[in-house]
């Protein structure tokens, strides 16, 4: 089978998926409608795995495969910023290229394991058909993001999924939080979009096109004839614009406000949205438009700095928060920003191996932390937890691999994907130590947090409430066999992306062809001068400050002590400011949202006022003018006509019965009228 | 190339739907759907024209016909909602106020 050709049937699976289940799951059986929703993903990873195999079967320059389906926009047509005649024309195409192969694979792949891990886990809700529909149709346009070839395809999908995303955040809808939370998400993900549209708008005005191919290719051939220069401002606005989606998307600052707040919906939500799939849709979109970002270096700074900034300041939230999911989703927050770091330091396939390492450890621990609230019928205050290593211990299992993973131990994949992004932001011709320092620092808070996390739950003495604690039970297989699956690909998946010090990095060679710089530059290869030796020691430095990491937390957390009581008093004013997430929401609130309710009320205060006050006094006058004007109108028009109606009514009697009030059959008497006039008009002509 | 003339012919299917709706339904939310059915067959035909005649304000026209019936089911759910709050009927035989 070619399934090359195939590959626009990938998002249709799970899209039958979703008509199905969406509806009639509800007369359905819960394993049917698990089976349907589970499976229709698996056929999607069956085929993407068999187009991807066949993909690099390739030779490598060919590595490049579009199908159009049908063209979808032909609307007339246009003029470029340059000059240039074109039309606006979009098809229904996809492309399957080593970018989009890797993302999926990682969406399929993990967005399996998390149905069927999610058939365990939502099997005593209400609704389990509605969660499963919008988790197929989660799918859907996540897939048409990734595999769509044009900026249109991946505008619908990146709306589809900012839906799903507020239908899942809010699927326990009778909650008033989880609403909330839904809004929220919607509403700044809107300020996102505002930025991606104009993105997207401004590449059609200035290139033409839509479609990333020709975009690619008219920017490679501006470059070479001198029409396109580097810096040039409008590939610094399309860079800006575009990054402001990708903060939306993928929670940077400004943006990131409402992805800890969406861990009120679900947890396989949490994992498959709002940690391994849609928030790295800003990543993809940024390593996807890569050649505009090369040409804009301005906007590639603001990439890295914002990424490194929004590390360290989710991080530095995620140190003091109780709530195990909170701690999770600020870990998401600051390795998404890991990510941005390395494409603003222009290392965009690092950016995209550890997009791909963190989709699987990232998945795990949210998975593991699902069965963990799933044990202790959802408890998520990690300081109702301790001593759950023997009584889960394959969910303990799983989540400390997980943890070792994300903290960076050698030989996991964590550690090859962040040292692979910390040795660019320090070694790359856009890097700069200040970047390095800040990374490794985040790393050594990341392994902190992280290991709170699992002695808290697992270790010290058990802080269970009593009756809670003898109801304790190890997950269904239908969980416990994801997270296996995915903590061995925690542990596996760094090692096609070794460092260069230890071997050939397979997963940057496959990616080459998407990120083959747009203009050969002359320093290019000073990075290679770096000696290996500097790479290993830096390697080490920042194992050594995980160690730290690991050390601190190790020291309070899992041995009796009262260290953790003793520097939050200490330092009472910081870890207030922490726990509170640095009152950015409080911030946010005072800034736009009180004001958007102050100019509400102001409006409604100048309509009630001024206004009505208006209508109010002119009535009022009226009324006094009409004293004089009503007796002469009563006596002497009225008595006309009332004298006149009299008669009228008196003679008028059988034309009344047709004035029946009701609308509709004066609507009919209309129609009838338009039907006699055409018929008259036709008659002329005919 | 779909011919013009099954565009204009979903028109007036889509048009004599929305007719009929509006005509025989008691119900007030299907009526303004039927409404938006009307429009939207109106839509097909500016469009069908556009392309025939390769004259983008036609497709111009429409977005704005979609603004308006945006507009347009807002202050009608907006009205429905207030007749029920006074009436609590959605049944248009029972508004019947225009009568003599």
């Amino acid at each position: 089978m070619n399934f090359l050709d195939l590959i626009w049937l990938i998002p249709l699976f799970p899209v039958a998926g979703f008509i199905i289940n969406g509806l009639f799951g509800k007369r359905m059986p819960k394993t049917a409608v698990g089976t349907i929703a589970a499976g229709a993903v698996l056929i999607s990873f069956i085929f993407a795995a068999g187009a991807v195999y066949q993909l690099s079967q390739l030779p490598e320059h060919e590595r490049s495969h579009q199908v159009t389906v049908y063209e979808w926009i032909n609307a007339g047509p246009a003029v470029t910023t340059g000059g240039q005649e074109t039309r606006f024309v979009v098809d229904w195409a996809f492309l399957l290229d080593p970018l989009s192969s890797v993302m999926v694979l990682v969406v399929t792949g993990i967005g399996f394991l998390i149905h069927v891990y999610s058939t365990g886990y939502m099997w005593e809700e209400d609704g389990f058909y509605r969660f499963f529909a919008y988790l197929n149709l989660f799918m859907f346009s996540m897939l048409t993001l990734i595999l769509g070839s044009n900026y249109l395809m991946m505008f619908i999908g990146w709306e589809g999924v900012g839906l799903c995303s507020y239908l899942l955040i809010g699927y326990y809808f009778h909650k008033k939080s989880a609403g909330d939370a839904a809004k929220k998400a919607f509403v700044v993900n809107r300020v996102g979009d505002w930025g991606l549209a104009i993105g997207i708008l401004l590449i059609f005005a200035t290139f033409g096109s839509l479609d990333y191919q020709t975009v690619e290719e008219v920017i490679r051939a501006g470059v070479a004839s001198g029409q396109y220069v580097i810096s040039q401002p409008i590939f610094i606005g399309i860079a800006l614009a575009l990054f402001i989606g990708a903060c939306g998307k993928s929670a940077q600052i400004p943006l990131y406000v409402w992805l800890p707040d969406a861990m009120e919906g679900p947890t396989p939500v949490s994992a498959l949205i709002h940690a391994a799939t849609m928030v790295t849709a800003g990543v993809y979109m940024v390593a996807r438009s890569n050649w505009i970002y090369q040409m804009a270096p301005e906007a590639l700074a603001v990439v890295a700095i914002v990424g490194v900034l929004t590390a360290l300041f989710a991080a530095s939230i995620g140190l003091v928060q109780n709530d195990i999911k909170r701690v999770l989703a600020y870990s998401t927050v600051s390795q998404l920003g890991y990510m941005f770091l390395a494409l603003g330091v222009g290392a965009f396939a690092a950016g995209v191996f550890h997009l791909m390492t963190h989709a699987f450890f990232k998945a795990l621990l949210f998975l593991g932390s699902g069965s963990v609230i799933h044990a202790l019928h959802h408890e998520q205050d990690m300081r109702k937890m301790g001593a759950l290593k023997n009584k889960i211990p394959i969910t303990f299992l799983t989540m400390a691999i997980g943890t070792l993973a994300i903290a960076g131990t050698p030989g996991l994949a964590g550690f090859f994907s962040k040292d692979e992004i910390l040795w660019q932001a320090f070694s790359s011709e856009h890097g700069h130590p200040v970047l390095w320092l800040i990374a490794a620092i985040v790393a050594g808070m990341t392994s902190f947090y992280m290991f709170r996390l699992l002695f808290m739950t697992f270790y010290g003495e058990s802080r269970v409430d009593h009756h809670t604690e003898q109801h304790i039970h190890e997950s269904p297989r239908a969980m416990t066999v994801p997270l296996m699956v995915l903590a061995v690909g925690s542990v596996l998946a760094g090692y096609i992306g070794l460092p260069k010090w230890l071997g050939p990095n397979l997963f940057e060679h496959w990616l080459e062809p998407v990120f083959e710089p747009v203009q050969v530059a002359a320093v290019a290869e000073e990075a290679a001068h770096h000696s290996a030796a500097l790479e290993i020691g830096m390697a080490a430095v920042s194992v050594g400050i995980a160690v730290i990491g690991f050390l601190i937390a190790y020291t309070t957390y899992a041995k009796k002590s009262d260290r953790a009581e003793r520097v939050s008093a200490q330092f009472k004013g910081l870890y207030q400011a922490l726990l509170n997430k640095w009152y950015v929401d409080e911030l946010y609130d005072a800034l736009w949202v009180h004001r958007a309710k102050d100019l509400g009320r102001g409006l409604w205060r100048f309509d009630g006022k001024i206004v009505d006050g208006l209508v109010n006094e002119t009535a009022v006058g009226t009324i006094r003018t009409a004293v004089g004007s009503g007796w002469w109108d009563r006596w002497i028009v009225d008595g006309l006509v009332r004298f006149a109606g009299g008669f009228v009514k008196t003679a008028s009697w059988p034309i009344r019965l047709s004035a029946t009030g009701y609308t509709q059959n004066y609507a009919l008497v209309m129609v009838f009228g338009v039907l006699v006039l055409v018929g008259y008009v036709l008659w002329g002509t005919l | 190339m779909v011919p013009t003339h099954h565009y204009l012919l979903l028109g007036a299917a889509l048009f004599t739907i929305g007719v009929v709706g509006v005509l025989t339904r008691r119900n007030i939310m299907v009526i303004l759907m039927s409404i938006e059915l009307m429009m939207n067959a109106v839509n097909i035909n500016l469009i069908a024209f556009s392309g025939r005649l390769g004259n983008v304000s036609g497709q111009v026209f429409a977005i704005f016909v979609i603004t308006v019936a945006a507009a347009e089911a807002a202050v009608g759910l907006g009205i429905v909602i207030a007749m029920f709050k006074n009436k609590e009927t959605m049944n248009i035989n029972e508004i019947d106020l225009m009568k003599w």
